[in-house]
């Protein structure tokens, strides 16, 4: 039985609908989300949380389906700032400091933005374990979804696929957005045949990949 | 919502949190440094300058930062080269990982629960509602973004193209064709 309940786990569902495309300069559809962009990076720039726990939080959104990318953004925001006690529920509803701040471990200021961006946040570590798997191994995903933040969609649990690409080791999302720290792991690249994934009747010439933490995966008998 | 951001605004100005002045640059800056025409120019580069090509396709990463593009939502980044007898699609079904610093932020449609849910299952579909359709003998490949390696499609490089200039080259290359969602059409005679 499982509590932790992703509402973003998209892949392979029904009845989306078809994609709506628009023309390439079309970033924003009002001023508020500009804004939303702008105080979502610059909170997230403070350090108080990481990119593994943002997501985790806005996942599992009880209203996650019914809301816009920056409505979820902005809800995802006031949620962190919650946990965190940067912010009260009161003063979300009041637009005003009721409550003395909170030291935070960095602000981000004008100047040192286009630094901050083009240094990003590598998430590739040294290690000094060997990689399980090498370019090529048959393996198998883990079978069922976790009762965490997780990066194995639920479409490719329980499929066989093969190791295409070995990136290194990188922080563990899973653990990372649990507040247990990096535990980096070895990361793959496995590419799944489409018939693997969806069966009879789908465009068998066609692949899908994911990028696979070493322990989603199992050698495959 | 524009109150309520407005009011959350408020919030963590007057908390000391956030820099009013840090806002409007982040806003700038991908509004009208970070986009699209960076991969562009990427892509222009690979088409015509060969060694290049071979870098982009080993080490994309040091490759495209040698042109200037790197850091936030690509610190670490694969090219995926379009043949004539494959082609790359770029998703991410579990939220929008996407190339910021070659490509900016992500379309609408992109974050869209009709493109995450079917470009797995049913890629040629969802190229079909973009309005474009491969012949039976292109297999496709979908990559799902789920870790924080970020993907750039290297589409192919239109017939007729072969007179135009690395940046004439790079005006033809569209936002869509390096998600995969797209081709990049012929030169205008």
């Amino acid at each position: 039985m499982t509590t932790y309940l992703s509402h973003a786990d998209l892949g392979g569902q029904d009845g989306h609908g078809a994609v709506t495309p628009e023309p390439e300069g079309e970033l924003f559809h009002a001023d508020w989300e500009r804004m939303a962009l702008a105080v979502t990076l610059a909170m997230g720039a403070t350090g108080t949380w990481n990119i593994d726990e943002s997501r985790s939080v806005r996942e599992t959104l009880s209203d996650y389906e019914s809301l816009t990318y920056y409505q979820l953004w902005i809800k995802g925001l006031i949620a962190l700032l919650k946990k965190h006690d940067l912010v009260a529920e009161d003063e979300v509803a009041a637009g005003a400091m009721l409550h003395p701040a909170r030291a935070v471990t960095r602000v981000l200021r004008a100047a040192d933005v286009p630094a901050a961006l083009a240094k990003g946040t590598p998430t590739l570590r040294t290690t000094h374990s060997r990689a399980r798997f090498a370019v090529g191994d048959p393996v198998v995903t883990r079978a069922t979804a976790a009762d965490h933040h997780t990066r194995l969609p639920a479409y490719a649990c329980r499929k066989k696929g093969r190791i295409a690409h070995v990136y290194g080791a990188h922080v563990f999302a899973d653990t990372h957005a649990q507040g247990l720290g990096e535990q980096p792991q070895w990361l793959y690249n496995v590419v799944f045949t489409a018939r693997e994934l969806w069966g009879e009747g789908c465009d068998a010439t066609s692949t899908v990949s994911i990028d696979a933490w070493e322990s989603y995966l199992e050698p495959a008998p | 919502m524009e109150l309520q951001v407005r009011a959350l605004r408020t919030v963590l100005e007057q908390k000391g949190y956030i820099d009013p002045a840090a806002l409007d640059v982040l806003i700038d800056t991908y509004e009208t440094k970070i986009g699209p025409r960076n991969g562009a120019r990427v892509v222009a580069k690979a088409w015509t300058d060969d060694a290049y090509r071979k870098w982009l396709f080993t080490d994309a990463t040091a490759a495209i930062a040698s042109l200037g593009y790197h850091g936030r939502q690509g610190e670490m980044i694969v090219a995926l080269e379009n043949t004539a007898s494959i082609h790359n699609l770029v998703v991410c079904t579990l939220c929008s990982c996407y190339p910021w610093p070659v490509l900016g932020l992500p379309p609408t449609w992109y974050k869209s629960a009709p493109f995450r849910s079917r470009a797995v299952k049913n890629p040629r579909g969802v190229l079909a509602d973009f309005g474009v359709q491969l012949p039976e003998s292109v297999s496709i490949r979908v990559w799902d973004s789920t870790a924080e390696v970020r993907y750039l499609v290297v589409p192919h490089r239109p017939k007729g193209s072969e007179h135009l200039s690395e940046e004439r080259l790079s005006d033809l290359v569209t936002r869509d064709s390096m998600i995969g969602t797209g081709l990049v059409k012929a030169p205008a005679p």
